[in-house]
């Protein structure tokens, strides 16, 4: 199946409540999937095509507040748009899922695959303290189970969580195994807004704390949230560190490149590996900083100009050489580009 | 095995559904596959290309640069990928519109005049199948049978009366097909 059809099955087929969403390249085939199924009436998921990304969001953030599972789509320039209403659902403690298939920008730039929205994605990407989950699939049957895995964490921790694809994910093809589909949501829970009960207090869901006293205490309560989920669920790949002298770092569809990079550079008797990460936030610290040691250098390969490798460096914290390589634009790196760049960079750097 | 191959024309040629019935059949033969379209300005017009990878093996990148086989339908696409076969590698290309032969000496190259045959089979959607065919008696990679199970899922139910003619166009493209260079 095709990425992003995929990855709309999956909603489907993990139960989700509603989509809403507003057409853009290379993600368009996402709503288009969920039109064409009309999955409520199968299991009476709404799917509607907003007037816009902003409205788009804000209908994500009201069926959030009702305790739904709820979602959204968009590629890079459209994910830009929705960042108030993401903040304002990340402040109010709502689970949703944010699907963005990264095009390269800046501005409307150009509608093929980048990975120029990594900062966006782990740094917030709205206003206040906020962070959002982030789970990078490198594969199409990735895109299908992180949206099952998506839906769980968002209820979970009760905050958003994006799924950061890219252009080739979104339109490429591959063997994909479905899982079954999920009963949709019939718990009520106690902070979801779904009419008051006599004998309950009102439920209310906002982000907006007058005083200072009570908005300190929820940048606490978020803070607290986001050390559990450092704790808890950091996810990723490795392949042939054991021996290694050297790393490739990448995400997503860049790492599969990188891949066949790290299998030609073994071929030539080069001791490299391949440490993938599949959360973004969560960022897998931990296993850098224990790789590290064994390593006369990591090279970090980003269709950007360098954005995962400051975290990459961070988790280093200069036990060993880090260097960056990245096409952007839209230009995707060659295999051969990358071992070049790991023999310039750092085995003859 | 492991078969990258990169095909690329004119859009309206059939591009996109010759890789996207290879990487089906090759699901159908218990291959892995992977099939990535170029969706860009190309898809607004002009050319179009998509690489298909069938392979025993997983597969790392769905993106590459250099390729075992280019099937090329149009001359901007021999411009561009002939230097993008590996040596030892193969170029296929219709004939039809090209103005130039390929230059390359160290890749089997073969010919096929499949928009000619498309004509007098009548019905010029059948054209890449044509090509398909003249590929897969070169690289015998795919059962003729997994093909057309492979046709089946690619093609909406309503266009399924069409199969036998698709698949004559299959055999006629294996018949057709021309060597032009041969590596020992």
């Amino acid at each position: 199946m095709k990425g992003n059809e995929a990855l709309a099955e999956a909603a489907i087929r993990a139960g989700a409540d509603a989509y809403f969403g507003y057409p853009i390249t290379p993600q368009s085939e996402i709503i288009e999937y969920l039109m064409a199924e009309n999955p409520e009436e199968l299991t009476g998921m709404v799917v509607l095509q907003a007037e816009s990304e902003v409205a788009a969001i804000n209908m994500v953030y009201g069926a959030a507040g009702c305790g739904k599972r709820a979602m959204t789509s968009s590629s890079s320039p459209g994910i830009s748009l929705k960042q108030e209403g993401l903040s304002y659902i990340a402040g109010a403690e709502l689970p949703c899922v944010l699907v963005n298939v990264v095009r390269a920008g800046p501005g409307l730039g150009t509608i093929q695959p980048s990975q120029s929205d990594y900062f966006q994605a782990v740094k917030g990407g709205g206003h206040g303290d906020y962070k959002l989950i982030v789970l990078a699939p490198a594969t199409v049957q990735e895109s299908v189970d992180y949206v099952k895995l998506a839906f769980d964490l968002a209820f979970k921790y009760r905050n958003p969580v994006m799924i950061l694809s890219d252009g080739i994910i979104g339109q490429m093809m591959e063997k994909v195994e479905l899982f079954e589909q999920q009963p949709r949501l019939t718990e009520e829970f106690e902070w979801a807004t779904v009419g008051k009960k006599p004998n309950k207090d009102s439920v209310i869901v906002t982000s907006l704390q007058l005083q200072s006293e009570e908005q300190e205490k929820v940048n606490l309560r978020l803070q607290a949230k986001y050390r559990e989920v450092e704790k808890n669920e950091v996810r990723y790949e490795t392949h042939n560190c054991e021996d290694a002298e050297y790393l490739f770092t990448a995400f997503g569809s860049c790492a599969r490149i990188t891949r066949k990079a790290m299998e030609m550079a073994r071929e030539k008797g080069i001791k490299v590996g391949l440490l993938r990460p599949q959360t973004l936030y969560p960022f897998p610290v931990d296993a850098f900083h224990q790789l590290a040691g064994q390593l006369k250098g990591i090279l970090t390969v980003e269709m950007n100009a360098g954005q995962m490798v400051e975290d990459v460096k961070l988790a280093v914290n200069g036990q060993t050489k880090v260097e960056h390589f990245g096409r952007f634009g839209g230009m995707i790196p060659s295999p051969e580009e990358i071992l070049n760049a790991m023999e310039q960079k750092i085995i003859g750097g | 095995m492991n078969e990258e191959i990169i095909i690329a024309g004119f859009g309206g040629q059939g591009v996109l559904s010759m890789g996207q019935i290879l990487c089906y059949s090759g699901v159908m033969q218990d291959k892995e596959v992977s099939w990535m379209p170029s969706y860009g300005p190309e898809m607004r017009g002009g050319t179009a290309n998509c690489t298909a990878i069938i392979s025993d093996e997983p597969i790392s990148s769905p993106v590459l640069n250099a390729f075992d086989t280019a099937i090329v339908l149009n001359q901007p696409s021999m411009d561009k990928f002939e230097d993008a076969v590996k040596p030892g590698g193969l170029l296929i290309y219709e004939e039809n519109g090209m103005t130039r032969k390929p230059r390359r000496t160290d890749i089997n190259i073969c010919s096929i005049a499949a928009y000619d045959e498309s004509v007098k089979m009548k019905n010029t959607k059948v054209f890449n199948m044509i090509v398909i065919g003249g590929f897969l008696k070169v690289k015998p990679i795919l059962d003729l049978e997994n093909v057309i199970k492979g046709l089946k899922k690619v093609l909406p139910d309503r266009y399924h009366h069409l199969i036998p003619l698709n698949e004559e166009a299959i055999k006629k493209g294996m018949d057709l097909i021309k060597e032009e260079n041969k590596l020992n």
